[in-house]
This record gives structure tokens, C-alpha cells and sequence, in this order.
């Protein structure tokens, strides 16, 4: 039985034009792109300073660090480190929990189905966007100068740029929310507060509380480095010990914070599976 | 039209809002034990960050002060009014915020590619060893859990002063996040195709670059534009550490308290965002289709 090996080509390409004759525009557009991604690439490589040499200088250089690096050693200042620590969990807890208090009744004002009107909604959803477009290491130097330097100042910081994005995802939650409920209460007579409280909270507040713990989560992290520029926490002992030097400290140190964002990890995990169920363990 | 409304006798009634009673009162006992820890736990840190409620409203009115004074020139006239003083030294600041950009661009595409190498060997699904796997995760872990400023900060060190730690500390930072994020899409492809690839007899390689990459580009395009956006947020601020970009002007106007300064370069940072966010936003949307637009 004969069997023919090679298709009928040109009847394919009748019947898939688009397939074979791609226009000429489409065909260049992937290694058009591709050139000037690594034009700009190029370009940053040589306005930014970079060289091999002082690249080959600085790996040694990081190897050395690496070298001295080991084993993690505390000294005689782990107490010291281990308070460092839980202010800089308290600072995250106590922040984002500002945050989520300052965020709540600015996303009812930001979100669609409870503020139809745009005049409102639109300077708070700009406002909110501009909170959250500046890092939360600025809002940390701007407390600073504000409230002097300490945990407190970093407390501060991660309120208010928190404030900025759980206003956001809250908003988003109950503009999700379902429609139905809320005219049921409305059908029943209540007021428009009872909707909020009645109609909206139940749908809203399991979504809300997964996503504050996610933030609790994620600011565990924040919290470490806030202490760079001066806020309190652990992250202001490993700057003083990067700059003094000592190595074995800052390793130890590092260690220290995965483990502790690692626990929050997990137990915030358990707890987001035991508030929402599976669906919010992302 | 009338609608009767059976109700049911008493006894089955009683019955009834007693397992309701009771039900509602284990909710209550639930929340209110959670409520109280929670209390519980924000006493206790509140202890330990030296947080004070009576003084975080004196406070408050030093905040509203503080921007009250970044927005007021010298001369005591509001920034607005005077749009060419406000923004005196705004050359200078473009320059160092193009240097934010390219820190940002030239760290995300870094590691970008860094995590594209890596992604395949870290897939459940696509890894050739499983110690190979275990080894790989354990490090894109350790390069995303550690922050980028503490990279920054270590890297100053080692290689000087300047953009170049910038770079490396965000390029080892996105290679974490991203290594995990194109995995976890590598996890989700169909296999179909990679069996088919690997029934012509092909190697790894072959079934990694024919069966899988064309399914994980798009993704991978999307992660990283993504990524970019939040590189632009960290480069903003390497220079307080020394790493290059706009944040050595804004920490210095900060500490000395050039306070005009402050809101200039602010408005700019966050204006630079803004455009970032829709540019790529637009990009993303142009490129893969309005779903991918997050």
C-alpha cells in the first residue's frame, strides 16, 4: 500500500492563507521587539557603569563576604536580636491592622455599588492609587521626620501605605459582592446602613480578613527592611552590623528573618484555610 | 392577593429555635474568643513597638504640619503657585529617575532570563531530578524571601557605591519571584504535547524548548512586565542604601528637610509609576488579550 508521505501543500495553503502568508508586519514584530529590548538593555549596561572587571572584583569580593559569612553566629547580643524581632512582627501586626481599620470606610466610598456617584469615587480611587505609588520606605522616612526615630514611625509607614492597597482589593471585594442580598434587606425596609451591616459585611468579611492576613503576611517582610532608614526593628540591627561589618551577625541575622517570615507563612496559611477555606490559600 | 404563611406547632417550633439559639450562640462564643486573642496580640505588640494611642493623634496633626510645609516654597508661597521654583532642579531629577528606569529594566530582564533558566529545573513536572528540584527551590526561596534592599545594602559592599549594586540586588529579587511564578505556570501545561515530543525520541532540551515553551511564553511575558512594574517601586528606593537612582536625591532632601524638594521629587516618583502601571498595563492587554490585564 502506498502511502503519500509529504501533504498537499498547495491545497493547505489555500485553505489557511492567514497560516502561510503572514503579513510582513506581524512577522517582524517579535525580533523588532526583541532588538530594542536588548538595545535598551545594551544601552543601561553602559549608562549605568557597569564592567566586567569591577564585576569579576565585586563576585570575589561576595565570596569573601559569603566565606566570612559562615557559621551564623549571634555573639553575645541574641536577646538583643530576639527583641529586635518580635517589634518588628509587632510592627507589622499593629500596622496592618491600622491599615485595614483606616482602609474600610474609605473602600465603601471607593466601590462602585455602594457610591454610584463617579464625583466621590474618583478623586478617592486617585488618592488611594497615589498612597500606594509611594514605597513604603519613603512613607517610612517621611514618619521619621515626623513622629522620630523608632518602631512607631514604622508602625506609621505601613499603615498608611497599606491603607492604600487593601482600600483598593476591599473596594474590589464589594463591588464582587452579590447584588441579591442587599435588596432583600432593602425589600424588608432597612436603612442603608442596615444593607452595609446585613447585606454586604457577611459576603465581605471572610474575603477582607484573608486578604488582612495576607498583608500581615507580607509586611512581616516589609517590616524588616523599614528598619534600614531608621524605623525600629530587626532590620535596623542588620544595617548597623552590614555596615560595621560583621558578617557572621548579618548572616545570622538573615536566618533569622526566613525563619520568622516563614512561620508567619505558615500559620497565616492555616489560618486563611480555617477563615475562607481552600480557595484563599493561594 | 393573599399568601398564607403556615407556621409550625409550637413543640417543633421550640425545637427548632433551640438548635438555632444554639448554634448562633457557638458562632458568637467562636468569634468572640478570636476577637480576643486578636485584642490579645495587638496589646502585646502594641507594648512592644512603644506605641502609644494618645500620642499617635498629637502626632497626627505633625503629619498634616509636614505636609503642610512640603508643600510651601521658601518664601512661603505655595508650591503651586510657582511651578518653575517648585521644580528648580527638575533636569537633574530626570536624569537620575531615567536612571531608576534602566536600574529596574536592566535588573527585571536579568532576572528575567536568570528564571527562565531555572523555571524548568524548579517544575514539578518538567525537573529531570528531584534533587536538582529541591535544590533550585530552596535558593529562588531564598532570593525572593530576602528583601532587595538587603541585597542592595550587601552589594554596596562588595561592589561599590553606585547603579551597578542596584541592579544586581533587583536582578537576584526577581529572579526569586519570578523563578516561582514560571514554574508554577510550567506546572500547569498540558503534558500532552511533551509526551509527543518525547515519543520522536527528543532530549530534555528538545521537550522543554517544542512541547512547553510555546504553551508558557505568553505567561511569562505577562509575569515579567508585571514584575517590571514593581522593580520601577523597589528602584526607587536602592538609592537609599546607595545603589543608584532617584532615591539618593529624595533621602537627601528628606534628612536635610529641603521641603519643596520632597513634594517635587515625590509628585515625580509617583507620576513615573502612574505611567509605568499604564503603560505596561496597555502592553500586557495589546499583547495577550484583555484577560491579562490584572
Amino acid at each position: 500500500m502506498s502511502q503519500r508521505l509529504s501533504p498537499d501543500r498547495d491545497a493547505l495553503r489555500a485553505r489557511y492563507p492567514n497560516v502561510f502568508n503572514r503579513p510582513a508586519s506581524a512577522r517582524l514584530a517579535m525580533p523588532a521587539m526583541l532588538t530594542i529590548a536588548f538595545a535598551i538593555f545594551a544601552f543601561g549596561l553602559i549608562d549605568l557603569n557597569f564592567s566586567l572587571t569591577r564585576l569579576i572584583t565585586g563576585v570575589r569580593q561576595l565570596g569573601w563576604i559569603t566565606l566570612m559569612m559562615l557559621p551564623p553566629d549571634p555573639g553575645a547580643s541574641l536577646p538583643l536580636y530576639l527583641k529586635a524581632l518580635g517589634e518588628t512582627l509587632s510592627i507589622a501586626l499593629l500596622g496592618t491592622t491600622l491599615a485595614a481599620l483606616m482602609a474600610l470606610p474609605i473602600s465603601l466610598l471607593a466601590a462602585r455599588n455602594i457610591v454610584p456617584s463617579n464625583l466621590i469615587r474618583f478623586p478617592i480611587r486617585r488618592f488611594l492609587d497615589t498612597i500606594r505609588g509611594v514605597d513604603v520606605l519613603i512613607w517610612a522616612l517621611v514618619w521619621i521626620n515626623v513622629v522620630g526615630l523608632g518602631p512607631f514611625a514604622g508602625v506609621l509607614a505601613i499603615a498608611v501605605s497599606d491603607c492604600g492597597a487593601l482600600g483598593k482589593l476591599f473596594s474590589e471585594a464589594i463591588e464582587a459582592a452579590d447584588r441579591k442580598q442587599v435588596e432583600g434587606i432593602r425589600a424588608s425596609g432597612g436603612s442603608a446602613l442596615h444593607e452595609i451591616r446585613f447585606g454586604l459585611m457577611p459576603q465581605v468579611l471572610p474575603v477582607i480578613a484573608g486578604q488582612v492576613l495576607y498583608f500581615i503576611e507580607s509586611n512581616t517582610r516589609s517590616a524588616t527592611i523599614i528598619g534600614i532608614v531608621g524605623a525600629g526593628g530587626i532590620g535596623l540591627q542588620l544595617a548597623e552590623q552590614i555596615r560595621v561589618l560583621e558578617w557572621q551577625k548579618v548572616s545570622f541575622l538573615i536566618l533569622m528573618i526566613l525563619i520568622a517570615v516563614a512561620a508567619i507563612d505558615w500559620i497565616s496559611g492555616k489560618l486563611r484555610f480555617a477563615i475562607i477555606g481552600p480557595r484563599a490559600v493561594a | 392577593m393573599t399568601v398564607a404563611v403556615s407556621i409550625l406547632p409550637s413543640q417543633q417550633l421550640a425545637a427548632l429555635k433551640d438548635a438555632y439559639r444554639k448554634a448562633v450562640a457557638r458562632k458568637r462564643l467562636r468569634v468572640a474568643v478570636a476577637a480576643s486573642l486578636f485584642v490579645a496580640a495587638l496589646v502585646v505588640a502594641a507594648i512592644g513597638a512603644e506605641v502609644n494611642l494618645r500620642t499617635l493623634f498629637t502626632y497626627f496633626g505633625n503629619l498634616v504640619s509636614y505636609f503642610d510645609r512640603i508643600l510651601k516654597l521658601d518664601d512661603g508661597t505655595r508650591v503651586w503657585t510657582n511651578i518653575g521654583e517648585w521644580f528648580w532642579g527638575w533636569r537633574k531629577w530626570l536624569r537620575f529617575l531615567g536612571e531608576t528606569l534602566l536600574i529596574s529594566y536592566v535588573g527585571t530582564l536579568v532576572g528575567a532570563v536568570l528564571a527562565f533558566a531555572l523555571n524548568f529545573l524548579a517544575a514539578e513536572n518538567t525537573s529531570p531530578s528531584p534533587w536538582l528540584r529541591f535544590v533550585i527551590r530552596r535558593l529562588l526561596e531564598f532570593a525572593r524571601t530576602v528583601p532587595g534592599i538587603v541585597f542592595a545594602l550587601i552589594f554596596v559592599i562588595a561592589f561599590g557605591l553606585g547603579p551597578m549594586a542596584g541592579v544586581l540586588a533587583i536582578a537576584i529579587h526577581s529572579t526569586g519571584a519570578l523563578g516561582k511564578l514560571f514554574s508554577e505556570i510550567v506546572e500547569n501545561v498540558d503534558m500532552k504535547p511533551v509526551e509527543g515530543v518525547r515519543s520522536t525520541g527528543a532530549s530534555w532540551l528538545s521537550c522543554m524548548r517544542f512541547a512547553v515553551l510555546p504553551q508558557v511564553v505568553a505567561g511569562y511575558a505577562s509575569y515579567a512586565l508585571l514584575r517590571f512594574e514593581i522593580s520601577v517601586r523597589e528602584a526607587s528606593v536602592m538609592g537609599f542604601v546607595g545603589a543608584g537612582g532617584i532615591g539618593q536625591e529624595l533621602v537627601v532632601a528628606i534628612r536635610k528637610f529641603y521641603y519643596s524638594d520632597v513634594s517635587a521629587i515625590l509628585v515625580m516618583i509617583v507620576v513615573t509609576v502612574f505611567c509605568i502601571d499604564i503603560a505596561t498595563g496597555w502592553l500586557r492587554g495589546r499583547l495577550f488579550g484583555k484577560e491579562a490585564r490584572t
